[in-house]
């Protein structure tokens, strides 16, 4: 069964100055698939989910979602169709409480129009919403102050609040890193949860082990240009990506 | 010698069956711990010119509920949206000239030139500032400050609506206790308004936007949109004020621009406790009633105004409303550690 085509990003390029950031990087996505964007430090990889995202204008490349061209749309116009990101530096609304932070995307135009008008009682779907993520109720988890939570939730609330906008597309910008083994641990089941839901992922991640249990197919970026795709077990033992991530043998 | 630490303690003295919006109210106690603080505001406001000694003293009431509304405005924007705003200038001129043009050009009664200089006041003044609205940190503050220094020398240059002597003989409000009743009514209404917008849908996506505006516009909502809105709010506010101003004065002049109504709802702000909303309006009922007894000190009255500010800022920057909160609603013992 081939599937249908959700995301295609083609030949996208940004430059800060005279680095660049983002060069030539084209890919596509199926619904449902789950990838994995990896590289060393300042590849691009965080610039590349701005630019899909919108939240910082493109040099040059298109991006098409579902067939339209949503290359020079503004950041909450993507979200509004369906693309929602975590972001690296996670920041909630730190002054209210977790479930009050996910109020903020029940009352989205995407998600008005989803339900037919005004969400019935948002304080239990935005509780609810939190307890799939794994914010206990019993604990009172939920009713915490964001500013109070480790850095373990605020991923997880990070990750909630993408869910409460009924995404198609997540984009997770390494959502894994400064976690404990265990909390990695409870985190890769909600991805997988997700991909069974029909939740197309891009994951970007330092964390390669953990990562390549959950991908179907990873990219490789070094100095901003896209070095190898593929299935992870090929993709690590091409020349290109062990020099990118070990460095040039001397000669 | 023992060294003993000391510290205070906290207890909420607050009601412990609360649900997420229902207050559930067993007794006659604590409804009235519930009530009791609004019910001392709203009646303290509505007799408090009854109990006034002099005509003069019921005109200054008239300027410190426009200095309250004011600094509600300032309040909101800044503690609800995090947007500052300088212009309350901005709003007053604005909504003063229109009413005045309205009123002496068009002979229109105040009964229609209020409504219309809030609305159209409130309108042009959010379209002035929408240009810097997506911008983040102190642009919005400098542009708000500017149009009130801008506009007064355009309207002296081009002697617009009278120029400098600016308009006269306006309609005045029939009496003294119009004139007061109005604009305390006004100011209930705007404080317990803005107190349910902030608790509302539209007030916690505000709130997201002053926490993180970058997670709003990934939850797919236009920042600019939302903030015009707010600025939008606060203008209607300022706008009434300067309408009224004008109305109060039967005059309007480039002295509506001038920076005080800017500047003095900010120390109105700042002494009453930012983010309350009621602490603004304590700190306008406080500071223009002082500006007043010291005129007997002469050119002192200003330092003494500031020696006052500058103590608050420094002693209890947190501001008089959020410490009589926290005084109301809980026990403080000390115990040792």
């Amino acid at each position: 069964m081939s599937k249908e085509t959700i995301l295609i990003v083609s030949g996208i390029s940004k430059s800060f100055g005279g680095v660049k950031a983002v060069d030539n990087v084209s890919f596509k996505l199926a619904r449902g698939e789950i990838i994995g964007i990896i590289g060393p430090n300042g590849s691009g990889k965080t610039t590349l989910i701005n630019l899909i995202t919108g939240f910082v204008k493109k040099d040059s490349g298109k991006v098409f979602f579902k067939d339209r061209n949503i290359t020079k749309l503004p950041p909450h116009k993507i979200a509004d169709l369906g693309i929602t990101r975590t972001f690296q530096i996670m920041r909630p609304y730190y002054t209210l409480p977790a479930f009050k932070n996910l109020i903020v995307p029940l009352y989205s135009p995407r998600v008005r129009r989803a339900v037919g008008g005004r969400l019935g009682d948002r304080d239990a779907v935005a509780i609810d919403l939190l307890e799939e993520v794994g914010f206990e109720r019993d604990a009172y988890v939920p009713y915490k102050l964001a500013s109070t939570l480790p850095l373990g939730y605020l991923k997880r609330l990070e990750l909630s609040r993408c869910l409460a906008l009924r995404p198609e597309v997540i984009i997770c910008d390494e959502v894994f890193s400064g976690l404990s083994m265990a909390e990695i641990a409870s985190m890769v089941p909600l991805m997988e949860k997700l991909q069974m839901e029909g939740i197309t992922v891009i994951m970007v991640e330092h964390r390669l082990r953990e990562l390549f249990r959950l991908v179907n197919r990873v990219m490789v970026m070094n100095f901003g240009e896209k070095i190898a795709e593929g299935v992870p077990e090929k993709v690590m033992k091409t020349k290109e990506v062990r020099e990118a991530y070990l460095g040039t043998e001397g000669e | 010698m023992e060294l003993k630490s000391r510290r205070k303690e906290r207890l909420d003295r607050g009601i412990n069956v609360r649900t997420t919006g229902i207050y559930a109210v067993s007794s006659w106690r604590e409804i009235a711990y519930l009530v009791l603080p609004r019910l001392i505001l709203i009646v303290g406001l509505l007799i408090l010119p009854l109990v006034l000694p002099s005509m003069y003293w019921q005109r200054v009431i008239c300027i410190t509920c426009i200095f309250a509304l004011l600094a509600l405005a300032f309040d909101f924007l800044a503690a609800y949206v995090g947007i500052i705003c300088l212009g309350g200038a901005l709003f007053v001129g604005v909504g003063g000239y229109i009413a005045g043009v309205s009123n002496a050009l068009l002979g229109l009664p105040p009964a229609l030139t209020i409504p219309i200089a809030t609305l159209g006041g409130a309108l042009i003044c959010t379209l002035l500032l929408l240009p810097c609205l997506p911008l983040r940190g102190i642009y919005f503050a400098i542009i708000s400050l500017m149009y009130p220094l801008v506009l007064p020398r355009i309207i002296e240059a081009l002697d617009l609506f009278g120029g400098t002597e600016g308009i006269a003989a306006l309609t005045t409000f029939p009496n003294i206790w119009v004139d007061q009743y109005l604009i305390i009514v006004v100011v209930l209404i705007a404080l317990f308004a803005l107190r349910r917008l902030a608790n509302e849908d539209m007030g916690l996506v505000l709130h997201g936007i002053k926490d993180n505006d970058q997670a709003v516009r990934a939850s797919g909502m236009s920042i600019t949109w939302y903030k015009a809105q707010a600025v939008f709010i606060g203008a209607l506010i300022g706008c009434f004020a300067g309408a009224y101003l004008s109305h109060l004065y039967g005059w309007v002049g480039i002295s509506l621009f001038g920076l005080d109504f800017s500047i003095l709802p900010i120390a109105a702000f700042v002494l009453g406790g930012p983010g309350t909303l009621v602490g603004p309006v304590l700190g306008a009922f406080i500071l223009t009633p002082l500006s007043e007894v010291l005129r007997a000190f002469g050119p002192l009255r200003i330092v003494f105004y500031a020696l006052i500010l500058v103590g608050f800022i420094v002693f209890k920057p947190e501001g008089l409303m959020n410490y009589f909160q926290r005084k109301y609603h809980q026990f403080e013992h000390w115990i040792e550690v």
